[in-house]
């Protein structure tokens, strides 16, 4: 081994905690994007080859009942290059072992052969043979949570009648990646199941013999879209089409989409942040021992040495550190991402997973740290080439330290030797001290940018769930029914309050701006689902007009006191203007409310509901429960306790996993900021501090002094980090504002406290281990030299 | 002067130091056996490795002997530990070094006050400047000070807190023999007028000429030990 690279190796050896420390930070970096762009290369290949084998749909459409004939001129719009027509309904399930009912999407299946769109992927057993009416696919996911098999049956009430199903096979869907049940956030694969019948067995069951209530079509490449939706809406309309729509508006397809976009999100804000603070700290180190070294610099060119000979010396150097930290990120990202897919399987459901991380995402992310630790280190490695020997040999220039800026001075006497030291020190280097300043509030910032969302969603259950919500349990009928509807609900077990509601999908149009809706009709009375403003009072609908959800307002820029045209998409399809009275701050879902009477008015019906809210006595649950699985017309059940214990669970599950990975990396960047820049400046002042010592200063009055400029540049972090973390959440709270919901930008005190707490305790105890370096001053060997 | 008359300040007995061990030990003291007087300036002189900087690191609390004893006014140093020295230092001690060790971030008052901030009774920062003619310096930092005069500082800073005794690592080591003269003045006039009982580390033999006693170093013992008739005074020194 030639003598420079045993001189590398040594000063790394020398060098090891912080070469450690800034390996680390470089790791999260380099770890965060492989796992991130590695999965998300993963989900976007696996999603395109499964959407693509197993034909996913481009448009989709549902009507209240067509004829088949149609299908022929559907087939006819411009662009289109498939279609598919087929019957959808909602049942409710009764399932072996579980008291509350459980509710189903049942599809139907062509009675031979593959489906034209949207086929789906068997996984165990068989199709369901023609004309057989107890057979079905169940979806996987129902079937696991059940841990359902082909030859087990299920009891379900579908079109109001209570039948028993056997499972025949079990199967995924392209159009159930993310399989919830309307109005659902989180999947619950015990309560929402996917079931397929035979398309003549269903039609027998729903009567809907030669007719189709639901359409997928494809569409050819480069073909219109919003032009093949508007054809297809004028085709669809005469038969209750209540408006077509792409891929970016169906569910599941939504909810992938929004995961693909966080990763992608992660990907370019996350690994900049670790990898900006582990060019600073390379920075600083490489910068110290660039100027530790002076003198070996002058020595090695003196006796020879070229310039680039002592430059790609130090640069190796650099590059041990990053190669390290590249690998060490490699192998972690991989293992990260290994664990994340496996949690992704459990929300999304595929028949396979391509998780292959990619030689573009390895490399990428590797030349990415190498080229932030070169934007680090360059100007201390280009120092180093042309410092000239004779220069070199010479000690440098000592500091010049200034009295500081207008403010100090003026404090001027006041202030103890010993603080002017710590404030001159930080003016002296002032873009260090902004740096170490920066590096750690990010440190900060990581970690509100990630825990405010548990405080965003604790906002929204609350909203949704305990001011909005307040009902047990929610029933919706398969259409509008008779008010009768509502006493026969009122008669079940346990039942002491039934609020009905009156549901209508609707198109919302201001000036050119247009979006589809539902407007709820509730009774000026409700108290236990009614919407509330911005004053965090429930609101009371008016006799006429609309309370408007305050973000659809926003996408359809209205305001209060404007008239919104109202285009009903059911019944007669009544349509008018409608003024807004109120704007509602809802936080899940995006509708309209009115009057209930006033809707049933607009709609030129009798009264009329579409559901009602419950509130029920604990005592009679399962009765109520057990009820409740055999009503007739029954399209959804929502029980709001179950409803708030999914969300809640699958949020430990995430959100907490994230949450403590990120601790753990702002607590590395704080160990590593704090870390680096204490040793930097314990030996820069390591003479300073010892002669300190030797006047008489305690061990605490120097490792104050040492350490009194890091707790000031910290103390200003904090603040500096909430801020840029709550910026960054609001960043991220932008683009997590749909009709499905809106996160809303909520920081608690706590979660400031949390994340101020989490760095100063690393801050802390890196403190701890400096000041017991200050313990091994060599009194005597400090005074001897000159620095 | 007749130093049995006088109080004695630090008594050193029988003083080896050892650094290392077996075949790499280095014996930096070997019995060393001295005694210090109050208000007295003793010159300790010998070539550079004779042991007289272990022997003043030991004497000022920055370094225990591997054996013997060295009590100050009758109290056992070799018995104290790391904090026990540190408080000696803090109160008994002031120290001028070679290379002035003065912080870089203060001005020459600040370096000063930096003592006087720990001291029990010590005097004001502007006394000790001026002590060492150096008021009019005071507000600059060391950078902007030559090298004679941040040795001055360093001095001021050593005396300011009053200290019992005054002890100087080659204070003249890195300075011209004109500078040198001038930082032996400050020194003298200290030991004069404070009555500090200090010692001097020099391998310069004429500055011995300016003590009241003169102790030559040798391969870590004591070869010599004499009695100047009478004080130089810096001025008359010259190398």
């Amino acid at each position: 081994m030639r003598a420079l690279d045993r001189k590398l190796i040594r000063d790394l050896w020398h060098l090891r905690g912080q070469a450690l420390a800034i390996a680390l930070v470089l790791a999260c970096g380099v770890a965060m994007s492989v796992m991130a762009l590695g999965m998300l290369r993963s989900l976007e290949q696996t999603r395109d080859s499964y959407y693509e084998r197993y034909r996913f749909a481009d448009v989709f459409a549902h009507v209240k009942r067509a004829p088949q004939r149609l299908t022929r001129r559907l087939a006819e719009v411009p662009g289109v290059a498939a279609v598919d027509t087929r019957v959808s309904t909602a049942a409710t399930l009764d399932v072996a072992g579980m008291s509350e009912p459980a509710t189903a999407r049942v599809l139907s299946l062509p009675g031979r052969g593959e489906a034209v769109l949207n086929d789906i992927a068997m996984r165990v057993g068989r199709r369901p043979a023609p004309g057989r009416a107890t057979e079905v696919v169940v979806g996987e996911a129902f079937a696991e949570a059940h841990e359902m098999v082909p030859g087990d049956t299920v009891r379900a009430t579908i079109n109001g009648v209570a039948r028993q199903l056997t499972v025949v096979g079990v199967a995924l869907s392209p159009e159930y990646v993310y399989a919830i049940g309307p109005g659902s956030l989180v999947p619950d694969d015990r309560r929402f199941a996917v079931l397929w019948m035979e398309e003549r067995a269903l039609a027998a069951v729903t009567d809907m013999t030669g007719a189709f209530n639901d359409v997928s079509l494809a569409l050819l490449p480069g073909a219109s879209e919003p032009a093949a939706i508007a054809a297809i809406d004028r085709l669809l309309e005469p038969f209750g089409g209540t408006g077509a729509y792409g891929r970016d508006r169906q569910t599941s397809n939504w909810f992938l989409d929004g995961e693909m976009k966080e990763l992608a999100s992660m990907a370019r804000l996350v690994p900049p942040i670790f990898l900006g603070v582990a060019a600073f700290l390379l920075n600083i180190v490489v910068g110290r021992l660039v100027a530790t070294q002076r003198e070996q610099i002058g020595l090695l060119k003196a006796l020879g040495y070229r310039d680039m000979a002592v430059g790609w010396h130090y640069g190796k150097l650099v590059g041990s550190i990053v190669l390290a930290g590249s690998l060490l990120g490699l192998g972690t990202g991989i293992w990260f991402g290994r664990g994340l897919a496996e949690l992704y399987t459990q929300f999304f459901r595929f028949p396979f997973l391509h998780y292959e991380i990619g030689a573009p995402v390895i490399v990428g992310s590797v030349l990415v740290a190498f080229a932030a630790a070169a934007l680090g280190t360059v100007a201390a490695l280009r120092r180093v080439v042309r410092l000239p020997p004779a220069v070199a040999m010479q000690p440098p220039a000592p500091p010049r330290y200034r009295h500081g800026p207008g403010v100090l001075a003026a404090m001027g006497r006041a202030l103890l030797p010993s603080t002017h030291m710590i404030f001159r020190h930080i003016f002296r280097w002032p873009l260090r001290a902004a740096l170490t300043t920066v590096s750690l509030a990010m440190a900060v910032a990581v970690l509100v940018a990630s825990m405010w969302m548990i405080d965003a969603v604790d906002l929204m259950l609350d909203v949704h769930f305990h001011q909005s919500n307040r009902q047990d349990v929610s029933v919706a009928f398969t259409g509008p029914l008779g008010i009768g509807a509502m006493h026969e609900i009122a008669r079940l077990p346990g039942v002491r309050r039934v609020e009905p509601f009156r549901s209508v999908p609707v198109r919302l149009s201001f000036g050119h701006r247009s979006r589809r809706s539902a407007i709820t009709g509730i009774a000026p009375d409700a108290v236990l689902s009614r919407p509330i403003g911005a004053d965090a009072e429930p609101l009371v609908p008016p006799p006429e007009g609309l309370m408007l959800s305050s973000w659809l307002a926003g996408e359809l820029g209205v305001g209060r006191g404007d008239w919104l045209h109202v285009e009903a998409m059911e019944g007669r399809r009544p349509a008018r203007a409608l003024p807004v009275t109120a704007l509602v701050e809802d936080v899940i879902g995006a509708e309209a409310t009115m009057d209930m009477a006033a809707l049933n008015r607009f709609m030129g019906e009798g009264p009329s509901i579409s559901g009602a809210h419950l509130l029920s006595d604990t005592a009679e649950t399962s009765r109520l429960y057990h009820r409740i699985k055999d009503l007739p017309a029954v399209a959804d059940i929502v029980i709001m306790t179950q409803a708030l214990a999914k969300v809640r669970e699958t949020l430990a599950e995430n959100l907490l996993l994230m949450t403590t990975f990120n601790i753990g990396f702002a607590g590395l960047i704080a160990f590593g900021v704090v870390y680096n820049a204490a040793q930097i400046a314990l030996s820069e002042r390591a003479r300073e501090l010892a002669s300190l010592r030797v006047l008489g200063f305690r061990r605490r009055e120097v490792s104050f002094i040492l350490l009194g400029e890091l707790a000031i540049l910290a103390l200003l972090a904090l603040p500096i980090g909430c801020a840029i973390g709550r910026v960054l959440a609001w960043a991220m709270s932008l683009g997590l504002q749909s009709d499905l919901y809106r996160v809303p930008l909520v920081v608690e005190p706590a979660t400031y406290g949390t994340a101020i707490a989490v760095v100063a305790a690393s801050a802390l105890l890196c403190g701890g281990l400096i000041v017991r370096r200050v313990a091994g001053l060599d009194l005597v060997a400090v005074l001897k030299t000159r620095e | 002067m007749d130093t049995s008359e006088k109080a004695v300040t630090f008594r050193a007995a029988g003083i080896t130091k050892v650094y290392g061990e077996g075949d790499a030990a280095v014996h930096a003291l070997r019995g060393v056996d001295v005694e210090l007087h109050a208000g007295e300036l003793v010159v300790l002189l010998g070539p550079s490795g004779s042991g007289k900087s272990t022997f003043l690191n030991i004497l000022g609390g920055l370094d225990v002997p591997t054996a013997g004893t060295v009590s100050f006014r009758g109290q056992d140093l070799t018995a104290l530990d790391d904090n026990g020295l540190t408080e000696f230092r803090r109160r008994h001690v002031g120290f001028v070094f070679q290379f002035y060790n003065l912080v870089p971030s203060l001005t020459a008052r600040e370096n000063v006050a930096l003592v006087t901030e720990i001291a029990a009774a010590p005097m004001d920062p502007a006394e000790a400047l001026g002590l060492v003619e150096l008021d009019p310096r005071a507000d600059h930092f060391p950078a902007e000070l030559s090298g004679g005069e941040q040795q001055r500082v360093a001095i001021a800073r050593a005396i300011a807190k009053q200290p019992d005794v005054l002890l100087c690592d080659e204070p003249t080591g890195a300075l011209d023999s004109r500078t040198g003269v001038v930082v032996l003045e400050a020194i003298e006039r200290v030991n004069r007028e404070l009555g500090t009982c200090t010692a001097l580390i020099t391998h310069n033999a004429v500055i011995a000429d300016m003590a009241d006693r003169v102790i030559a170093f040798a391969d870590g013992q004591v070869v010599e030990e004499r009695r100047n008739t009478s004080r130089k005074a810096p001025a008359e020194l010259a190398w």
